[in-house]
């Protein structure tokens, strides 16, 4: 199930034995146990996991906004100590600074990297079109709905050109209609790009539909309990879950998550 | 209007009258002092709000922005700032005096005083309620320190920044009347303090209504100020 039947590539992200400890009310309370994966260049790997489960901890971990109790997480062979634009970030609020058009947004990582107007401008203008908002430049985010605020998101990040694409799940909080158009984008995107990518997500279909490997989680305290290689064909588009191998997938994750959702429902 | 003690609270008529000569003089030569110097008043008292505001302003947003952002800024000045805030504006009506004497700058250094707490403390506050997200993506794409205070943090609090505002120039007219009162000689709190010696509450009167409209105007220039900087409040506010 594993990926190493794969050919020795670089290995993008590195997480190595990484504990997560909180401490709440006087007890020690793990977050993370253990978690070892290793993503490499160009994959596109999900994280799947009930709501709790320490998966977002552990994107942020990569991001460089946490930091593991124990263990260690390098992008490139490289520690990460703390946030970088080599390490893109997609929130699951799109995080947009209401003060600026949706132009500005996008362009606010090229700026702080000295980039010359002439080279990111239209680098910009093609992102905004791919993601379909040219026509919203100059709009405020309070102007957009859910799903193009999203998009935002994600054309802020293209722009910076990274070496990873964290996505913390991205399209959570929208309607399922936008949800399915936003990961039919993001396959989109994903074919010119083949850039790699951590999802987080809870949900099964959007982590079978995007992901080449799929990492499954456990419920507190947060361990890998899976991990599955999604052999459908590229490019993918929601027609392929339809697919009869996508629904016998599906079954053997539900079987695999139910018992967690059953123990985690029993923990007060 | 017959329970009211006589010659204490002046008609209405005789407001406006008595207003009508201070503000454009009298109609023969007069050595009154309300004849023709209702606009000097106003313009003293105005500059004296807008330099002690002013200088609040400047000192507090700033100060009060880093000590929002940053623990170290916070735990250097918070502390002595919650010490001097509780000490009434007037309580430092004496040491302005003995360290200014009986000029402007004593009540600019009232006006500001005043003004700085409810500027500086809302900044605070605007400061430390942003959004993590916000901080989190300015960081991932890669914004410096200096960045994420102008360019972050400064924006976001603009709301509070702006509440402090408001507050503060209430409590700049308030200072200016007392630092009148007794430390400066011009001034419509002054005139005020004068008006009432001499026995003329129709002048105390007409000051004060005076003192509503400048406050009221004040507040407004500030509102309009707050939907210049913040265009993109507009659309929220629109929904």
């Amino acid at each position: 199930m594993a990926a190493d039947w794969r050919e020795p590539m670089t290995a993008a992200i590195e997480i190595a034995e990484v504990w997560k400890r909180f401490n709440r009310a006087g007890r020690d309370v793990d977050a993370l146990q253990a978690i070892s994966l290793t993503i490499q260049a160009n994959e596109f790997v999900a994280i799947l996991g009930p709501s709790g489960c320490g998966k977002s901890t552990l994107l942020n971990m990569v991001a460089g906004f946490d930091h593991p109790t124990s263990g260690a997480v390098r992008v490139n062979g490289e520690a990460v100590t703390a946030p970088s634009p080599r390490r893109g970030v997609v929130f699951q609020e799109s995080a947009l600074f209401p003060w600026c058009s949706v132009l500005d947004n996008v362009t606010f990582g090229a700026r702080q990297q000295k980039r010359r107007p002439a080279e990111y401008l239209p680098k910009a203008a093609a992102i905004l079109e791919q993601v379909g908002l040219s026509a919203f430049a100059a709009h405020y985010p309070a102007e957009l709905s859910g799903g193009m605020k999203q998009r935002v998101g994600l054309a802020r990040v293209l722009l910076m050109a990274p070496q990873v694409l964290l996505m913390d799940e991205p399209f959570g909080a929208l309607d399922a209609q936008t949800r399915s158009l936003m990961q039919e984008l993001l396959l989109e995107v994903w074919e010119r790009n083949r850039q790699t990518v951590l999802f987080v997500t809870h949900d099964i279909d959007e982590a079978l539909l995007l992901a080449d490997i799929v990492y499954i989680m456990t419920a507190r305290p947060g361990r890998i309990k899976a991990v599955l290689s999604i052999d459908l064909p590229r490019p993918r588009t929601v027609a392929v879950t339809t697919l009869p191998g996508f629904s016998e997938m599906k079954t053997q994750i539900r079987a695999l998550i139910r018992d967690e959702a059953v123990r985690a429902s029993t923990e007060v | 209007m017959d329970w009211l003690p006589e010659g204490i609270v002046p008609s209405p008529e005789a407001v406006a009258r008595s207003w009508r000569t201070w503000i454009f003089g009298a109609a023969t030569r007069s050595l009154s002092p309300y004849s023709g110097t209702w606009s000097g008043a106003v313009l003293h008292s105005a500059e004296r709000v807008i330099e002690g505001f002013g200088l609040a302003t400047l000192i507090g947003v700033p100060l009060g922005l880093l000590i929002g952002w940053s623990r170290r800024t916070s735990d250097l000045v918070d502390p002595t700032i919650q010490l001097f805030r509780p000490v009434p504006i007037t309580a430092w009506i004496p040491f302005a005096l003995a360290f200014f004497g009986i000029y402007d700058a004593s009540a600019i250094f009232l006006v500001a005083l005043g003004a700085f707490f409810p500027i500086v403390v809302n900044a605070t506050q605007g400061a430390r309620d942003i959004d993590i997200l916000l901080l989190r993506a300015g960081r991932m794409m890669g914004a410096s320190r200096a960045v994420e205070l102008r360019s972050i943090v400064f924006p976001a609090a603009m709301p509070s920044i702006f509440t402090g505002l408001r507050l503060g120039v209430g409590v700049s007219w308030t200072a200016v009347i007392i630092s009148e009162m007794v430390a400066v000689k011009s001034g419509l709190g002054y005139a005020l303090w004068d008006a009432y010696y001499v026995g003329r509450m129709d002048i105390c009167v007409a000051t004060m209504i005076s003192f509503g409209l400048l406050g009221f105007l004040s507040d407004r220039l500030i509102l309009l100020c707050w939907r210049y900087a913040a265009p993109w409040r507009r659309i929220g506010a629109s929904r």
